[in-house]
């Protein structure tokens, strides 16, 4: 049985409907992470779960156990919230007491219960400070520490990293994936942020206008988008528009100002319009004259590069107008740059790349 | 730096000198007044006299009255009472309203606020007044109940405002945190809203407990002979029996005792805030 399943629900505010017939299951010891743009209804799924909202239909369970008339406060499942909300007038430990408190634990085993939390997110040393004076970093480990203490069977993270500036978001996420493996405790993590979900998550609900567009491991999600929206949202990527057509025992793709590009279709794809969306990576970029060993092969202009460190992503012109990126490692010694603005090359990639679209 | 600090000192001076003027020289002249002989017909007798016999100079004859009779000690702790009793009702009925005020929707604050000062609109007097046709026909005027009655309907705007002004500042995430965290409504407000306004709790106290001390017309028209509190000595002192010197020492001494209750209070405020 599912930790947390989310059946048929669905939210109204006003015309408004923020959450569209939402399916989902979260297992025991997942990293779930909902994910998309902002008022795409990733947080008023979080408010139902945590009880602040309730669903105009459906059901939420947790361990099989409908949830309706459940109230937050007793609920087993803590939140973080985007402003932490440390309560100000509370030491860091009794911050963490907190929720101890609240189920009426004996002195003694609070005071070892917030010291061992304090150990987990390395604030031994600042039991007795004030949430003012602490750092973001600080606080965001105070928040942690206060929902875990109590060890609830799901913990929501409301984009926790959002206010912190970006070298410590990362360290944070590091902890985060630590700290999870090392308590157990299922995570459910709401952000819009497409790196932070890849990195941390081990399934990610991709979240547009109230429904689930996609949901998959990382790399699925990021390998094989369903959809026009998923391949745009994860990730940089190319979209070659055109009409999907079979041609001499292969399937192309019929891009108009381009020609013919030879593309890898699924069983049950049927011709028509679609779009083949390729990431920057799959596109391999070489001199005019070099002999393409992709079937794929297209001249175009540099019009752009951007120089990252360990790759440099070119942007070429195609004769259709269209800009397409191209990652080209930055791999071979002594060679930082291949290619100038303005330089005629050619862009190719093998037909199975990429994946096409018709959604 | 030096246009910094004659900036400094046109906007912070005036005010200094006004608080200089008309604040500490007059209560400075109080003190002095204090130790001196009452005139003949009212006013002070003058500090250095012409003709033998008369009174003058500096007397502690006023402090003298004060602590040798019961009397004094007792309207002022009856003051106090009433003072602690009108500060405990105002914050018991101007908590809930302070509340929901500052939890209703934003557009609808300002008005409720201005409902709240809305009897500042008619005479003060007018309003007291009023009690007197309202408890009348009940038998209840003459009476401390009437007293207290009067004294929480004019001071209760004076603890709603600066309630209400704490309350809205509060961030409803905390609230959500708590209930998250496991706190039922009760745990809710006792351990999250209820301290974190503990600064407006002090100073709605403050501006209730203190005019209350100081107020004569209340105790006058609603209150019976025994009703009068030290507000009410002090007026009879300067315009009944026309004894300055009294009146002088009995400000003084609410001054003091004010500044003990607020200084104990302080300090037993901050003692708590420590042990918890």
């Amino acid at each position: 049985m599912a930790l947390l399943e989310i059946r048929n629900v669905t939210r109204r505010f006003g015309p408004l409907v923020a959450v569209d017939d939402v399916s989902l299951s979260v297992e025991a010891g997942e990293f779930f992470t909902l994910l998309g743009p902002s008022g795409c209804g990733k947080t008023t799924l979080l408010r139902m779960i945590a009880g602040f909202d309730l669903p105009d239909s459906g059901a939420l369970l947790l361990d099989g156990a409908d949830m309706a008339d459940t109230p937050p406060e007793r609920r087993p499942i803590h939140t973080v919230f985007q402003s932490y909300a440390l309560f100000p007038h509370m030491s860091v430990a009794q911050n963490i007491a907190f929720p101890l408190r609240m189920v009426r634990l004996e002195d003694e085993a609070i005071a070892a219960k917030v010291k061992e939390a304090l150990a987990l997110v390395h604030l031994e040393d600042k039991g007795e400070r004030l949430p003012h004076e602490l750092s973001g970093g600080q606080k965001q480990r105070v928040a942690l520490a206060r929902s875990l203490v109590n060890r609830p069977r799901l913990l929501l993270l409301d984009e926790p990293l959002g206010a912190l500036d970006a070298k410590l978001r990362e360290e944070m996420q590091i902890e985060l994936i630590e700290m999870q493996r090392d308590v157990g405790i299922t995570f459910v993590f709401v952000t819009h942020s497409q790196s932070e979900a890849l990195a941390l998550s081990t399934r990610i609900a991709v979240m547009n206008r109230g429904r689930v567009e996609q949901m998959d491991e990382p790399s699925k999600l990021y390998g094989f988008p369903r959809n026009r929206f998923v391949a745009d949202f994860i990730g940089k990527i190319n979209m070659l528009e055109g009409e999907l057509a079979g041609a001499g025992g292969g399937t192309v793709l019929r891009v108009p100002g381009l020609g013919e590009v030879a593309v890898q279709v699924e069983a049950g794809q049927r011709a028509g319009a679609a779009a083949l969306a390729l990431r920057p990576e799959h596109v391999s970029i070489l001199a005019p004259g070099a002999p393409a060993s992709h079937p794929n092969a297209f001249a175009g202009k540099v019009q752009d590069f951007l120089y990252i460190g360990e790759v440099t992503t070119y942007i070429v012109g195609l004769p259709n107008g269209q800009r397409m990126q191209a990652l080209l490692p930055n791999s071979a010694p002594g060679r930082a740059k291949f290619f100038e603005v303005g330089d005629a090359v050619q862009v190719a990639w093998p037909a199975a790349a990429g994946v096409v679209l018709t959604q | 730096m030096r246009a910094q600090s004659t900036l400094r000192w046109m906007v912070g001076g005036p005010p200094f000198v006004f608080l200089v003027l008309f604040f500490l020289l007059p209560a400075l002249i109080m003190l002095v007044a204090s130790f001196r002989f009452p005139g003949d017909f009212g006013g002070l007798a003058p500090l250095f006299g012409a003709a033998p016999g008369e009174e003058v100079g500096l007397t502690t004859e006023s402090y003298a009255v004060f602590f040798s009779d019961r009397v004094y000690a007792e309207i002022f702790a009856k003051s106090f009472g009433v003072a602690a009793l009108t500060t405990l009702i105002c914050l018991v009925m101007a908590y809930p309203v302070a509340l929901l005020i500052a939890r209703s929707p934003k557009r609808n604050r300002d008005l409720m606020v201005l409902l709240v000062v809305l009897p500042f609109a008619s005479n003060f007097l007018v309003r007291v007044y009023a009690w007197m046709i309202i408890l009348g026909p009940f038998d209840l005027l003459f009476s401390r109940f009437a007293v207290i009655v009067g004294m929480v309907y004019v001071h209760l705007p004076f603890m709603i405002l600066p309630l209400y002004t704490n309350l809205e500042k509060h961030d409803p995430t905390l609230l959500d945190a708590a209930q998250d965290l496991g706190a039922g409504a009760w745990q809710r407000f006792w351990r999250v809203t209820f301290p974190l306004s503990l600064p407006g709790v002090f100073s709605g106290a403050a501006l209730v407990f203190i005019p209350v001390l100081g107020m004569f017309a209340i105790p006058e028209i609603l209150g019976g002979k025994d009703d009068w509190i030290v507000g009410n000595m002090i007026k009879e002192s300067f315009l009944g029996t026309r004894d300055w010197p009294f009146g002088s020492m009995l400000s003084l001494m609410l001054t003091i005792a004010v500044l003990a209750v607020a200084g104990g209070t302080s300090w037993l405020a901050a003692r708590s805030m420590k042990a918890a």
